[in-house]
Order: C-alpha cells, then structure tokens, then sequence
C-alpha cells in the first residue's frame, strides 16, 4: 500500500490523553471522535489536517491509557498513516486493530520536516520524502499485522474466524 | 535453563512450549476485563465480529467506574448501553451503582483474580494484578472482544527485566516512592514490550496493597506487566478475597534476564513525580516550593485501605490549608466502609476533606475534582501527562498517600516528616 501525504510533525511520548482528552469519551464514532483529534496536545490541531495527511511522531507515540479511541480519532481525522522512532506497546496494537497502519522508522525520523510531503511504501518498507528527495528504508509491516490490515481491521479478522468451520465460539 | 515470572505464567495457558523471549504464543484467558469507557466500543466489536456468546459468562468483568456515578448524559447512555449488552450475554461479573469500585482494586478484593492467571482488560492499569502473581496486561477495545469472543488471545513473550529493591525504607518512603524510582531508572519507555519483575527484601517485605500499587504503574514505564512471586502473604490475601487453591508461584533460579535493576533504598526520601511525565522524578524536598491547589487522594494505585490508613495518619488533628481542596476516594465499597468504621472519615472530615464515592473520576479529568487553568494538585494517581486532571495548562504532582497528605496541609509539597 503507498500513501503520499502531508507530515504533520508531533513530539516524543504523545500519550493517549493527548490524542484525544478523556471528556471526548462519550463516544465510539470515529468522525465524531477525529474532530478533536489531538486536542490535548494544541487544541484546534485537527484543522490544520487534510484527509490522506500523515502524523510524523518521535519516540513512544501513544503512550498512556489503553483508549482506542486514540486510533479511532486518528483515522476518524482522516489520517491513515503514522510514521514515529517508536510506539507504545498497547497503541501498536490498537492502530492495527482499528486498520491504521503504523510505520516505525528510529532515529531517521528526524529526517522528515513537518510540511514535508511523504510518499509511504507500507509494504518495503520505504519513506520517499517528495519535499527533500531523501529516502527512508524502514521495517516493513510485519506480515501478522499486515493480515489484520487485509482484513480490515480486527473485528473482520475474528469474523472470519468465528465463520470458519472450525470456529470453536 | 530457568524460566522468568511472565514466560512461566504464560507456559500454564498455552498448548505450545514456551521457548523465550520474541516468541508469539496464543494463551487462554483466565478473566477479560472492560470499564464503561472501553467496553462500549468491545461491545461494538464483539457484535460487528458477528459473536454470539461470551467464551465464559462468569470469566468477563465489565466494571463501571471511570466516569460513574455517570456525570452526564453521554456517560449515561454509555454504561446504558453495557448493561444491556452485559444482559443480553448473561454476563455475571457486570458492576455498577453501589457494588462498584475503581476496578483494579475491586476485582482483587473480590477474588476474581489471583497467582497464575492470565488477565487482559481493556484498561492499561490491568497490570496492577501482576501484585498477585498473575499476567496482567492492558490492551485495546476490541482486542479485548476477540478474547472475549474466543476466551484466548496473542501474546509476544516478553523479555523480562528484573527489579531487585533492598536496603532499609526511611520512615515515610513506601510502595508509591519504590515505583517511582523504579521509573525514574527506565525512563517512561523503557520497559516497552517488556516485563518487570520485581523482587529483593524490600518488596518481599511489602504488603499486597503495596504491591498492587507497584504494579499497577509498570505501565507507566512502558511495561507489558509487573510481576511478584506469589509469596505466603499473597495467598493468605487470596484466601482472605475467598479463594480457594492458589499455588506459590517464584521465577527458577538461573531465569534469563534482560537487564538486573539494582535500587538500594536506603536513605532516600520520598519522591514526587512532577509535570508532565511519570519519570520526571524528585526527591520531595526539592518541590517544596510548589504551591498546590488540590490533593487528591484515591485512584487504583492508591485508593486502598492502606493508603487511607497512611493519609489519616498524617492528617489527624491537622487541617487543610484554606487554598487547598482536598479529595478522598476511596476505591471500593468495601474500602469506604472499612474507613468509616476504622473513623478514618472523622479526620478526613475535620481535615477539611470532601469525602467522595469510589471513582476514577479525577485521575483522567473525568469528574469530581477537575483543575482550572493555572491550578496545580498533588494526587496519588499513576498520571501527570499535560491536562490529564483538567484544563491543558494545570498540572499533576503524582506522590505517596502521605506526602498528597502533608502537601494539602502546607498548601505546599511537603515532606510529611516537617510538619
């Protein structure tokens, strides 16, 4: 899958809280729950976004609460992609749970300046920088997640489980 | 070769031999857990996975108590919503309204949880139950339907570092400080992935309770668990919560290790971790500076009856200064009546306390005790990321029961052993 995008540049441990701010809660839609998508990290942020854009994040990005909500609220903004140095254990597998796809790419992120448009190769593994001309190589998706992504996300991949003959639910 | 705490757990649970760190296992579940935040969005899940039963009515726990008694109509609708769900899947373990308490201190008490298990819930303080000997960890909504659904789920095993604690505790240094310290070495990312597994005289001479409240913040280090023996004193606690059959349970002799922590407590004071991340760790009375606005005393990491004990301890006969609102939660019913018959409220209440019901409430700026713009607290919560109480500009000091005890009476951060 290759997503090209705008990167919007975010810090080092983005917690959850920042993502999207315990009072929003009070819903599970992911549109409803992107409009203040990153609202406890600058509120308003969500508008500088266009749909296809791309979060570019330092280390432990999604650290914090289990919400998966803060996936949701990502996708629900439009935003397919996220590349960072690392992610927090519990976010990682949300984001892919939830059909995010998520990239991570060490110290290289520094290599990608906010504004900066982005080509991402999901697949390689590879991060064109259209702005600079530069080129990231980076892990691919491993291929457990990349299953899930196929599926569309968890709750297809477990339908398909649970339809299958030998389904044991 | 021997076998750490987290890969002996897991090797009970699953049908594969367990190899070592990096391997991804499928486990059975001994409990799948949910609050009415996460468990609107798991029952989404496990309905759009088209599931037609729980894995096991009596091995689910929906436990409402993030933003109950529910603070306004949204929140309503939501716990509406699990209940329906929890009925129409004849889910036993669904709680809320009086029986209720902040989960990671109810489902303990209860005996719902204990040495061995394999717990997921939807909630990244799940871990908390590593005090008991069990796998604990958090995840996301509808990784948690899956298992609810299948009653199994996936897990990479964890490499495992181990925290060893001795020396001798100052008077006023406990449970709160020693995790505290412990992140402040790993750095809020470093056990990403991993486990902690915490040993040594000092956390051997731990209560449960304290236990617990180390535990429950191994998160707060990035930690997929953090784990205990299960030692005598855990299995008399189990025993108390009405369990019948727990086993000791101790990581072999010769376990590979990651990484040995080595933290020697002695003559180390109490600690205070200041805005706005958990490792931005300080020795209490270099904060003394820090005028406060609320303390806030409660949360699962320490709204038990010890942590009650230790506040009372340092209240008694004393106010809170005049600027300072001061908040106890107790964290279960249980918890509440305990501290009402102990007279532990009597000093709370001629402290200058508001009193409140169990709740998470405050902890992640849901209700009952936000902050306004400018305004700092103290808490004995596991969180101080920028706005998690309140408006984006306050901030959290997170501290032990005593310390959030003797700061409501200065109005200051305070060491308890000055006032």
């Amino acid at each position: 899958m290759i997503y090209t995008g705008k990167a919007h540049k975010v810090g080092e441990h983005i917690d959850t809280d920042a993502i999207i701010p315990a009072p929003f809660l009070v819903s599970t839609d992911p549109l409803e729950l992107g409009k203040n998508c990153m609202a406890g990290l600058t509120p308003g942020w969500v508008k500088r976004v266009k749909a296809g854009d791309i979060i570019v994040a330092g280390e432990n990005f999604g650290c914090g609460s289990s919400r998966e909500h803060a996936p949701l609220a990502i996708l629900g903004a439009g935003i397919p992609v996220v590349v960072a140095a690392s992610f927090a254990r519990i976010f990682y597998r949300n984001g892919f749970n939830m059909g995010l796809t998520l990239l991570e790419v060490g110290d290289q992120v520094a290599r990608i300046k906010d504004g900066d448009e982005l080509s991402v190769d999901t697949g390689r593994g590879v991060i064109k920088n259209l702005t600079s001309g530069e080129e990231i190589v980076c892990q691919p998706v491993p291929h457990s997640m990349q299953a899930i992504l196929d599926a569309g996300g968890l709750v297809n991949y477990v339908k398909a489980r649970l339809a299958a003959p030998e389904a044991r639910a | 070769m021997g076998h750490t705490l987290a890969e002996k757990i897991i090797a009970r649970h699953t049908d594969e031999a367990v190899t070592g760190p990096g391997q991804i296992v499928r486990c059975k579940v001994s409990l799948v857990l949910a609050n009415d935040i996460t468990a609107p969005l798991a029952a989404k899940s496990f309905r759009a996975m088209g599931a037609k039963k729980v894995f096991d009515t009596a091995r689910v726990a929906l436990i409402m108590d993030h933003f109950t008694p529910n603070k306004d109509v949204a929140s309503a609708e939501q716990v509406r919503g699990v209940r329906e769900f929890a009925r129409e899947f004849g889910i036993e373990k669904y709680v809320e309204g009086g029986d209720c308490g902040v989960e990671h201190a109810l489902l303990p008490e209860k005996g719902w949880v204990g040495p061995g298990d394999v717990v997921v819930g939807a909630d990244s303080h799940t871990c908390t139950y590593g005090a008991l000997g069990a796998f604990a960890t958090g995840m996301g909504s509808t990784d948690i339907a899956a298992a609810m659904a299948l009653g199994e789920t996936w897990f990479k095993v964890p490499p495992t570092i181990r925290v060893e604690i001795t020396g001798t505790l100052a008077p006023f240094v406990g449970a709160k400080d020693l995790i505290l310290m412990t992140i402040a070495r790993t750095g809020v990312a470093g056990a990403t992935y991993k486990a902690l597994e915490f040993g040594g005289p000092v956390v051997e001479g731990l209560s449960v309770e304290g236990r617990m409240t180390m535990a429950n913040m191994a998160i707060e280090a990035g930690g997929k668990a953090g784990l205990f023996a299960a030692d005598a004193k855990t299995l008399a606690y189990c025993a108390a919560a009405g369990r019948s059959g727990d086993e000791l349970i101790a990581p072999d002799e010769g376990a590979a290790y990651e990484e040995i922590l080595r933290i020697d407590v002695t003559g180390k004071s109490p600690v205070v971790a200041c805005p706005h991340l958990p490792d931005n760790v300080r020795p209490v009375e270099e904060m003394a500076d820090v005028v406060i606005h609320q303390s806030v005393i409660g949360s699962c990491t320490n709204g038990r009856i010890e942590d009650l004990r230790e506040a009372a301890a340092v209240l008694k006969g004393r106010k809170a200064a005049p600027d300072v609102r001061l908040i106890v939660l107790p964290a279960t019913p249980a918890i509440w009546r305990a501290a009402m018959h102990e007279g532990l409220f009597d000093i709370f209440l001629d402290a200058g306390a508001v009193v409140g019901p169990p709740t998470c409430g405050p902890c992640l700026g849901g209700h009952m005790g936000i902050l306004a713009k400018g305004e700092r607290a103290v808490a004995t919560t596991n969180r101080n990321f920028k706005g998690r109480m309140g408006h984006l500009e306050s901030e959290v000091y997170l501290a032990s029961p005593a310390v959030a005890a003797a700061s409501a009476v200065t109005g200051r951060i305070t060491h308890p052993k000055d006032l």
